[in-house]
């Protein structure tokens, strides 16, 4: 009976590992990388006493427990500095494993499908949910050897206070996220009909998990425990290693394991469970337009980054509240910090959110370019150019648009985290300079454009590229300090250049220099587009 | 006049030639048939022609311009359906052709509507719900509904069924009366027998043959299978005829087009029961064509 729907399932898993493996290769490197790269810094960081006192506060600050989750008891702390470890790695990798997770999968069950490869292989003799199932070995194996990867890489570093039994766990919870995420992917992908989509709701699943968890570990705990992240942060890993998260994770990703197969078996190749309704006969006046019909065409994507960012934004103003009187709680602080440096700490954790939520809203920005990449490889681009529609003009009103896009996310950013802190502040920053602090990135968000443009023109299989370019920007931003890295690696990253503001001053010269530096990217990607082959 | 000309047009992907010096003309108002079996390059040379991909060498000018700098411009008179058709799959067919309507500037809605009746089309339905006959209407709607005066079709009737084929020839012949060019690619010769004013015919990346049909009447030979009362004897003595194959009394053969009269004479002579013959297929010319350059060859040797 299971035996007929599983039917070849083996066969369809080493087809799938041929067509993934790069990919996960690159994936399973990189995040191991970079947690054995960061750990093996860990002994020569906190070393004194007084050194993981000052941290140890810093961690129990209500920004950074809603930006990484609650933090350990003060002796835990000074014991080892694992926690510090878990504190600035755990959550930011656990989201970097779900990533990899959403994407994987949606490009393997609903991607296959769209482009017909599903069909063909459902049309030999092999079991109805096959497919699903190899993906799911597939997502299982590739988290099982993330936590193993993991935790052995750490483990054999050999830090004081960070053993096997620690490393491990860490690992274990970093690939059970991972798995809770691919097979929640796994279930959307069962419902709504493109891949795209599948990503979208994925990542907005992921997203509003970080914000109920944030919320939840600020305020109300409970709150915390229907995120499976509030799950992710409480292992309580290199203290006292708790593992019943991985327990409460494994049972989560059965489910929806289950929930997805259950799905699958029931619905027809091609379909989703929501029927697609009749549409219009003639196009409105709207989709006629160049940059209308573009913007019609990411409108769902746009609409749901904005949302995303505005309410990230809202709730991390609204946690400045809770720091106000946290300030006010530790006479600790009180003593030690003068009045102005507390508003300094303040005005810091400040930047620090613009700077990561500016982070986030870039991702919408080079993927509305990217857009058009996959808009080609599927062959749409063919109906355009075949008619007196010039390469140029289609890129230049992608450009537009994410020109417009980077507009808008700024703007989310700006009102959202205002609003936030004005319900909850008594002296809020005024609304103008949260605008300033949020749109002196936007030189820097066109560079991302521009660099999407550049590799799409050019090379469209480079593509990736930039998302490791904002990849290392996340790095340098959020370990630079930490790991004292040295100035010109830093400056690499391009939103080293930009002025913090409240923090800093506007300087005019390193924003023109990074304007003029975008320009020449597009300049170099219209140049090439105009030049080669197309796909479709 | 020229409506089209390719010359020496030579396309290679990396160590792949896919063209090996293309030649071709359309002039204007005539219906030009591109056959080749699969991979043969007849794709590959429309998509140069559109300027979607870049010849290696070689010249290909469309209205006297040139296919890939002035690609904008020509497109603007240019209608064109590929053979595989996708669509944006969250629009509806109807907004799908007006917006390609529209991107070649104004166009006339009646034109657009009296199209999708003759090919009783449903414009309402998403494009990912359309079946492949129905989305390659999208594209010939939008073709047949645009000012175009140069048609560039590729295997455009894979997917329609009989009746949308007869009302896709009736459209053909209706832009050819208006004096538009057209250009179209099929595996099928007699596809594009029924059309085409002249053919190029493909084969590795090399034309092999060009001309109109009668002209290549003398590598065309047709098909025959007859049955007659009295034994059929002395065919293997005329002259012309190839491939005897006899079976339960049915006697099958191909004649050279030149030579059909003098055998139907001799056949008629035995009472016939059944005649049946069919054009020839494009292996049959192929099979021609290398037995004559085969015989040249050894001739020239
Ligand atoms: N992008 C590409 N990269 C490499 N080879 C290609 C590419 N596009 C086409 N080819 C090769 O060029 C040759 C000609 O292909 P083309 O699509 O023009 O054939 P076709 O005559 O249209 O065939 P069909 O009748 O099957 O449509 C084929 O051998 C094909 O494999
Ligand atoms: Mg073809």
């Amino acid at each position: 009976m299971y035996g007929k729907y599983m039917k070849r399932t083996g066969l369809i898993f080493t087809l799938l590992v041929k067509q993934l493996r790069w990919k996960l290769f690159v994936w399973l490197f990189a995040i191991t990388g970079i947690n054995v790269l960061v750990a093996s810094f860990y002994p020569s960081l906190y070393k004194d006493v007084a050194s993981r006192l000052a941290a140890s506060m810093t961690m129990e600050n209500p920004a950074m427990i809603a930006m990484l989750g609650p933090g350990y008891e003060t002796e835990a702390y000074l014991a080892s500095p694992g926690p510090f470890f878990a504190n600035e790695m755990l959550l930011f990798t656990a989201i970097a494993a779900a990533i990899m997770n959403i994407l994987l999968v949606s490009q393997s069950t609903r991607g296959d499908e769209e482009a017909g490869r599903l069909e063909i292989v459902q049309a030999r003799s092999v079991g109805k949910v096959a497919y699903t199932n190899a993906v799911m070995i597939i997502i299982f194996g590739a988290n099982v050897l993330l936590s193993l990867l993991i935790g052995i890489g750490i483990g054999l570093l050999q830090i004081e206070g960070m053993d096997w039994q620690s490393t491990m766990l860490f690992g274990s919870v970093l690939g059970l996220t991972g798995l809770v995420f691919g097979a929640m992917t796994l279930v959307i992908a069962q419902l709504v009909e493109s891949a795209r989509s599948v990503t979208m709701f994925s990542l907005m699943v992921l997203i509003l998990s970080y914000l109920i968890r944030a919320i939840g570990d600020v305020n109300y705990e409970w709150l915390s425990y229907a995120s499976p992240l509030g799950w992710t942060v409480r292992t309580k890993v290199f203290a006292d290693d708790d593992w019943l998260p991985v327990i409460v994770l494994s049972v989560l990703t059965v489910f929806f394991g289950l929930l997805a197969l259950y799905l699958h078996a029931k619905r027809d190749i091609g379909s989703g469970y929501f029927t697609p309704r009749k549409g219009r006969s003639h196009a409105s006046k709207l989709l006629l337009t160049p940059f209308g019909f573009h913007l019609w065409m990411q409108k769902t994507n746009i609409a749901a980054w904005t949302l995303a960012i505005f309410v990230l934004s809202w709730s991390m103003g609204f946690v400045m509240g809770d720091m106000e009187s946290y300030w006010q709680d530790i006479e600790l602080i009180e003593q030690f910090l003068a009045a102005d440096m507390q508003a300094e700490m303040t005005e810091q954790f400040i930047t620090l959110i613009i700077a990561i939520m500016t982070l986030i809203g870039t991702i919408p920005v080079a993927m509305t370019v990217l857009h058009l990449k996959g808009e080609e490889m599927r062959g749409f681009m063919e109906n355009m150019f075949s008619r007196a529609t010039s390469r140029h003009r289609v890129l230049a009103n992608y450009v537009l648009l994410s020109i417009f896009v980077s507009l808008l996310m700024q703007t989310a950013l700006a009102v959202g985290f205002w609003s936030g802190c004005v319900a909850v502040l008594e002296e809020p920053m005024t609304f103008l300079t949260t605008l300033k602090a949020a749109f002196v990135y936007l030189p820097a968000m066109w560079l991302f454009s521009g660099i999407a443009v550049w590799l799409y023109g050019w090379f469209p299989k480079l593509t990736p590229l930039v998302w490791l370019y904002l990849s290392y920007g996340f790095f340098v931003m959020y370990l630079g300090n930490l790991l004292d890295m040295p100035l010109w690696l830093r400056n690499i990253s391009v939103f080293e250049h930009v002025a913090k503001i409240p923090l800093e001053e506007v300087k005019v010269f390193p924003l023109a220099i990074i304007v003029i530096i975008a320009f020449l990217f597009f300049l170099f990607g219209f140049y090439h587009f105009r030049k080669r082959d197309l796909f479709g | 006049m020229s409506i089209l000309v390719v010359e020496h047009l030579t396309k290679k992907f990396g160590s792949f030639t896919a063209l090996d010096g293309v030649n071709m003309e359309l002039k204007e108002g005539e219906v030009y048939g591109f056959i080749g079996p699969n991979g043969a390059g007849k794709s590959t040379t429309i998509r140069i022609l559109l300027g979607i991909i870049k010849a290696t060498s070689g010249s290909a000018k469309i209205f006297g311009k040139d296919v890939w700098k002035d690609a904008v411009e020509i497109h603007k008179r240019v209608a064109y359906v590929p053979g595989d058709v996708h669509l944006w799959p969250n629009l509806t067919g109807g907004e799908v052709i007006d917006i390609l309507l529209k991107m070649n500037g104004k166009y006339d809605k009646k034109k657009r509507d009296r199209f999708i009746e003759l090919f009783d089309f449903d414009p309402t339905k998403k494009c990912r719900a359309y079946s492949k006959g129905n989305r390659q209407k999208v594209a010939l709607i939008a073709a047949f509904a645009s000012d175009a005066d140069l048609f560039i079709f590729d295997e455009p009737t894979t997917g329609l069924d009989p009746l949308m084929e007869t009302y896709f020839r009736q459209s053909v012949l209706e832009a050819k009366q208006e004096g538009k060019t057209v250009l179209f690619s099929s595996h099928i010769l007699s596809e594009v027998e029924k059309l085409c004013d002249r053919v190029g015919i493909i084969r590795q990346g090399k034309i092999i043959e060009t001309g109109s049909l009668d002209e290549l009447r003398y590598i065309t030979r047709s098909n025959f299978t007859v049955k007659t009362r009295e034994t059929l004897s002395g065919l293997d003595e005329l002259e012309g005829v190839y491939h005897i194959e006899e079976k339960d009394g049915e006697y099958s053969f191909q004649v050279d087009s030149e030579k059909i009269d003098a055998v139907i004479r001799h056949i008629s002579q035995f009472g016939v029961v059944k005649l049946e013959s069919s054009p020839p297929t494009l292996e049959d010319l192929f099979l021609r064509h290398y037995e004559r350059v085969g015989k040249q060859e050894a001739g020239d040797a």
